[in-house]
C-alpha cells in the first residue's frame, strides 16, 4: 500500500469515529434543551414533579458533555487533515471548499464552545431564562455546523456554483448561493439532522428504557423521570425514522439524477433496467454474474430512483462505458460489495432502531413495567443502532463517490499530499487510531458509569444568580 | 485596499487573538504540578488544582476555536498557503493535534472518577497537551520567519511544495522561537492566574510570573535578535521592541504593590500587558513576513506570497463580508463570557466531591 491508501484509510477511521460523537452531541443538545425548558415552564404552573425535568436535564446533560468532548477534539483533525494529506486537494477546491468550513468555525463552533461554557459553569451566574438560552443557543450552533459542512460536503458530491480555470487547472467559485442551495445539500440536511434526532432520541429512550425495566425502589420523581425520558426519547425517535424515509427517498432521486453510479452501486445493478427490482438481499459474489440467491421487489427501484414504478435505472456496465467516453479510461465504479452492503445496513439498522422504540414506547404505555428477555435486549441495542446506521450510511456516501473525491472533477488518487511520505502517514494512522481506541474505551467506560448511576439528586438552582460568595455550583 | 491585504491582516489577526487567548489557559496547564502542590497535604492540593483549572474552565474551549477558525480562514482566502503549511509541518501538526485531544479531554474527564491516581493520569495530560502545542506552534512560526525548503514540484510551474524532512523543522532558531512561546505563555498563564485567584494560590502565582518572566524575557529578546538577522523592517523591529516594553513593564507592575489592601495590586495592567507582548511579536512576525506567507529558503522566488496563494476576488469578497459581519459579534458573547465569570476563585469556592 501506498500513501495514498494510508490516507484514504486515516481519513476514513477519524470521520467514522468522528461521526459517532456528533450525532450524539446534535441530538442530544436539542433534547436537553427541551428537558430545560420542560422544567422551566412546569416550576412556572407550579407542577410538584417539576423537578424531574431538572433531573433528566442533568442526567442526560451529562452524557452529552462526556459526548460532546469527544465530538469537539476529533473535529479538529478532521479541518487540520484536508491540508495535512489532501494538499493536492486543497488547491484544487479551496476556492470554494474553504469558505463553509470557515464560516463554520466563525459562525458555529464560537457559539457552540461559547455558549455551552456558558451553560455548563452559568447555573447560579445567570438568570434562568438566560441559562436556558444559552442551551438553546448551543444547540442551534451545532445545526448551523451541519450545514455548513454538510454544504462542502455536497460540493464533492455533486459540485456547482464554480468553474474551472484552464491556467491553474483549478476549480473557481463563481456562485456561493448556488454552493449553500446545492440540492444534495438541501436534501443531505434534513436527512442527516433526522439521523442525529434518531440518534439523540435512542439514546435517551434506551437508557430510560433500562431504568425503567429495572424498576429499582427509588423516589417518586425519579420514577416519573425516567416514564417521561422514555416517551420523549422514544417519540423523538419515532418520528425521526418517518423523517428519514421521506427524506432518503428524496435523496435516492437526488441521488440517481446527479451520481447515477452510486444508486446503481448500491443496487448492484449491472444492466441498465426498466423497471428495475430492488434487491432486498443477495448471496452471491455481486461481480454482475448470476447471483446464487436474492430476494428482490420489483418496480421497487425504479420507484426509488425515478418516482414512478417503471423508470428506467441506468446499470453499471452502461454508465462505466458513458464515462470512459467522458472522462477517459479507467475503472467508475465503486467497490461493489461495500455500496451494496452498506446501503442495505443503513436501512435495516434505522428502521430498527425506530421499530424497537415503537416497542418501548408500546410496552410501557399507561404505566405498564414489561419484564421480557427480549425488550431489554433489544433496548440495550437501542442507541447503538442509529450510530451503525449513520457509519454504513457516510461509507456509502463516500466509498459510493469512488474514485472521485471531487465527483467528475478531480479523482481522489490526485487529491492527496504528493510531500507526505508513505511513513508520516503510517505514523499518524498509527497513532490516531490508538489514541482513539484508548479513548473509546475511556468513554464508553464513562457513559456506562453515569448511565447507570441514574438521574442525580438535585437542588434547582436559584431564580436569579447568587450575589454571596458561594462555593460555585459547577466546578471541573 | 487589496483584499489579499485585508485577508493578510485578517488572519494575522486570528493567530494573535489565539496566542493572546490560548496562551494563558496553555500557561495555567502548564502550571498546574507547580501550582498545585500544598507542601504533602494532599486535599489541599487537590483543591488547589481545581482552582486553577476552573479559573480556565469556561473558556478555554471558545479560547480554542480561534485556531480552528484560523485553519479555516487560511484555507478559503490563501488555499495554496493552507495546503503547503499543513502538509509540511505534518508531523509537529500531529503532535498539536494529539496533544489538544488528550488535553480537552482531560478538562472534562479528570472529575468525572473520584479517583486520584485517574486524576493524575488527567492532570498529566493537561500538563503535556499544554506544553507540546506551546513549544509548536512556536517552532511552526519560527520556520515560517525563518523561510522553508518549497520549491514548484514539479519545476517550473508546478504548485509549491514543501521538500525538505521533519528534521530540517528542528533547527536552533525554531527551537528558540518554540521555548520562547512556551515561557511568555508560562508568563503570561501565571499572570492570569494573580488575576483569576485569591489566596495562596494567588501570591504563588505571583512569585513563579515575576522568576519564569525574567527567563522568558531574556528569551524573547535573544529570538527578535536572532529574527532580525533573518527578516526585518523598520515597523516589525519597532513592534518587537514595543512587544519587550510591554513584557518588561508588566513583570514591574506585578511585583509594584500600594498599600496593604488585597485588590490593590496591578495584576489587571500586568495582564494586559503580557496580552500586549504576545500580539506584538505575532503582529511584528506578520509584518516582517509581509507580503510573504510562507517563504522558501531556496529562493525567493518560490515563495508563496499573500497574492499567488490566494483565492479568487469573488470568493474573498464573500469571506470578508462574512468577517466584518460576525466576527465583532464573536468578540461581543466572548466578551460577555469573561465577564459573566470575572469572580476570583479560591480554594474555598471548590464544591466537594466529584462531578
Amino acid at each position: 500500500m501506498d500513501a495514498l491508501e494510508w490516507a484514504r484509510w486515516q481519513f476514513g477511521i477519524t470521520t467514522v469515529y468522528h461521526f459517532l460523537f456528533v450525532p450524539i452531541t446534535i441530538g442530544l443538545a436539542f433534547l436537553v434543551a427541551g428537558f430545560q425548558t420542560a422544567w422551566v415552564r412546569a416550576e412556572k404552573r407550579g407542577d410538584p414533579y417539576a423537578v424531574r425535568w431538572l433531573k433528566l436535564t442533568k442526567f442526560y446533560g451529562k452524557l452529552f458533555l462526556i459526548n460532546f468532548a469527544m465530538g469537539v477534539v476529533t473535529g479538529i483533525v478532521q479541518e487540520f487533515q484536508f491540508g495535512m494529506n489532501w494538499s493536492a486537494y486543497s488547491r484544487f477546491v479551496g476556492d470554494i471548499f474553504g469558505a463553509p468550513l470557515a464560516i463554520e468555525a466563525l459562525l458555529a463552533f464560537f457559539l457552540e464552545s461559547t455558549f455551552l461554557g456558558l451553560w455548563i459553569f452559568g447555573w447560579d451566574k445567570l438568570p434562568r431564562k438566560i441559562h436556558l438560552a444559552c442551551i438553546w443557543i448551543a444547540a442551534f450552533g451545532t445545526a448551523l455546523s451541519a450545514y455548513f459542512i454538510l454544504a462542502a460536503n455536497s460540493f464533492m458530491q455533486n459540485p456547482v456554483g464554480f468553474k474551472l480555470n484552464p491556467d491553474t487547472g483549478r476549480a473557481e467559485l463563481t456562485d456561493f448561493g448556488a454552493v449553500l442551495t446545492n440540492k444534495v445539500t438541501l436534501v443531505t440536511f434534513p436527512h442527516t439532522l433526522a439521523g442525529c434526532f434518531l440518534t439523540g432520541g435512542a439514546l435517551v429512550a434506551g437508557v430510560a428504557l433500562w431504568h425503567v425495566m429495572r424498576d429499582k425502589p427509588g423516589t417518586d420523581a425519579d420514577k416519573r423521570a425516567y416514564r417521561s425520558a422514555l416517551k420523549v426519547g422514544g417519540w423523538t425517535a419515532l418520528v425521526a425514522t418517518a423523517a428519514l424515509f421521506i427524506t432518503g427517498d428524496t435523496q435516492g432521486k437526488i441521488m440517481t439524477e446527479v451520481q447515477p453510479m452510486k444508486m446503481a452501486a448500491a443496487e448492484a445493478l449491472y444492466e441498465t433496467q426498466q423497471p428495475a427490482p430492488f434487491s432486498l438481499f443477495t448471496i452471491g459474489t455481486l461481480d454482475g454474474s448470476e447471483p446464487i440467491y436474492s430476494i428482490e421487489i420489483p418496480g421497487l427501484l425504479s420507484f426509488l430512483g425515478t418516482g414512478s414504478f417503471d423508470g428506467q435505472v441506468q446499470g453499471i456496465n452502461d454508465l462505466q462505458a458513458e464515462y470512459e467516453q467522458k472522462y477517459g479510461p479507467g475503472s467508475y465504479t465503486p467497490i461493489i460489495p461495500v455500496t451494496y452492503w452498506t446501503f442495505r445496513l443503513m436501512i435495516t439498522f434505522g428502521a430498527l432502531a425506530g421499530l424497537v422504540a415503537l416497542w418501548a414506547l408500546w410496552a410501557t404505555r399507561r404505566g405498564r413495567t414489561p419484564k421480557t428477555k427480549w425488550l431489554r435486549w433489544a433496548g440495550l441495542s437501542l442507541p447503538l443502532l442509529p450510530l451503525a446506521a449513520n457509519s454504513v450510511g457516510w461509507i456509502f456516501t463516500e466509498m459510493g463517490r469512488q474514485p472521485w473525491i471531487v465527483f467528475s472533477q478531480l479523482k481522489t488518487a490526485q487529491g492527496v499530499s504528493p510531500s507526505v511520505g508513505t511513513s508520516e502517514v503510517i505514523t499518524s494512522l498509527t497513532v490516531f487510531t490508538l489514541l482513539y481506541g484508548v479513548l473509546a474505551v475511556v468513554e464508553i467506560g464513562l457513559l456506562l458509569k453515569y448511565a447507570k448511576a441514574g438521574v442525580p439528586d438535585v437542588t434547582p438552582p436559584p431564580e436569579k444568580p447568587e450575589q454571596t460568595d458561594q462555593p460555585l455550583a459547577f466546578a471541573y | 485596499m487589496e483584499l489579499t491585504t485585508v485577508w493578510f491582516i485578517l488572519i494575522a489577526i486570528l493567530w494573535t487573538g489565539y496566542f493572546v487567548l490560548e496562551g494563558f489557559d496553555f500557561g495555567v496547564g502548564m502550571l498546574l504540578p507547580v501550582l498545585g502542590r500544598a507542601h504533602g497535604d494532599k486535599a489541599l492540593a487537590e483543591r488547589r488544582r481545581r482552582v486553577l483549572i476552573n479559573t480556565i474552565g469556561p473558556i478555554w474551549d471558545g479560547n480554542e476555536v480561534w485556531v480552528i477558525t484560523a485553519g479555516g480562514a487560511t484555507f478559503a482566502a490563501f488555499p495554496e498557503w493552507y495546503a503547503t503549511m499543513f502538509s509540511a509541518f505534518y508531523l509537529p501538526l500531529l503532535l498539536i493535534l494529539v496533544a489538544l485531544i488528550v488535553r480537552g479531554v482531560a478538562f472534562e474527564y479528570r472529575g468525572t472518577r473520584d479517583d486520584p491516581k485517574w486524576r493524575r493520569r488527567w492532570d498529566a495530560c493537561i500538563v503535556i497537551g499544554s506544553a507540546v502545542p506551546a513549544f509548536l506552534w512556536g517552532v511552526a512560526f519560527g520556520n515560517i520567519v525563518h523561510g522553508l525548503k518549497i520549491r514548484p514540484q514539479p519545476l517550473p510551474n508546478g504548485p509549491l511544495e514543501y521538500v525538505g524532512s521533519f528534521w530540517d523543522l528542528l533547527n536552533p532558531y525554531s527551537v528558540l522561537a518554540g521555548a520562547t512561546t512556551l515561557l511568555l505563555f508560562l508568563t503570561h498563564g501565571a499572570i492570569f492566574l494573580t488575576l483569576k485567584t485569591s489566596g495562596d494560590v494567588r501570591d504563588h502565582a505571583r512569585s513563579v510570573a515575576s522568576k519564569v518572566g525574567l527567563l522568558a524575557a531574556v528569551l524573547a529578546v535573544a529570538f527578535f535578535a536572532f529574527t532580525f538577522s533573518y527578516r526585518a523592517t523598520a515597523a516589525s523591529i519597532v513592534l518587537s521592541v514595543a512587544a519587550v516594553a510591554a513584557f518588561a513593564a508588566s513583570l514591574l507592575l506585578i511585583r509594584v504593590r500600594r498599600g496593604q489592601r488585597p485588590g490593590t495590586r496591578k495584576e489587571g495592567w500586568a495582564f494586559a500587558g503580557t496580552a500586549a507582548c504576545i500580539a506584538l511579536t505575532v503582529i511584528s512576525l506578520f509584518v516582517a513576513l509581509w507580503p510573504n506567507v510562507f517563504p522558501s529558503s531556496l529562493l525567493p522566488e518560490w515563495s508563496l506570497t499573500a497574492q499567488n496563494a490566494s483565492s479568487t476576488p469573488y470568493t474573498l469578497k464573500i469571506m470578508t463580508w462574512v468577517a466584518v459581519v460576525f466576527t465583532p459579534l464573536v468578540l461581543l458573547y466572548q466578551g460577555w463570557t469573561y465577564w459573566v465569570f470575572r469572580k476570583r476563585i479560591g480554594v474555598e469556592h471548590i464544591p466537594d466531591g466529584a462531578h
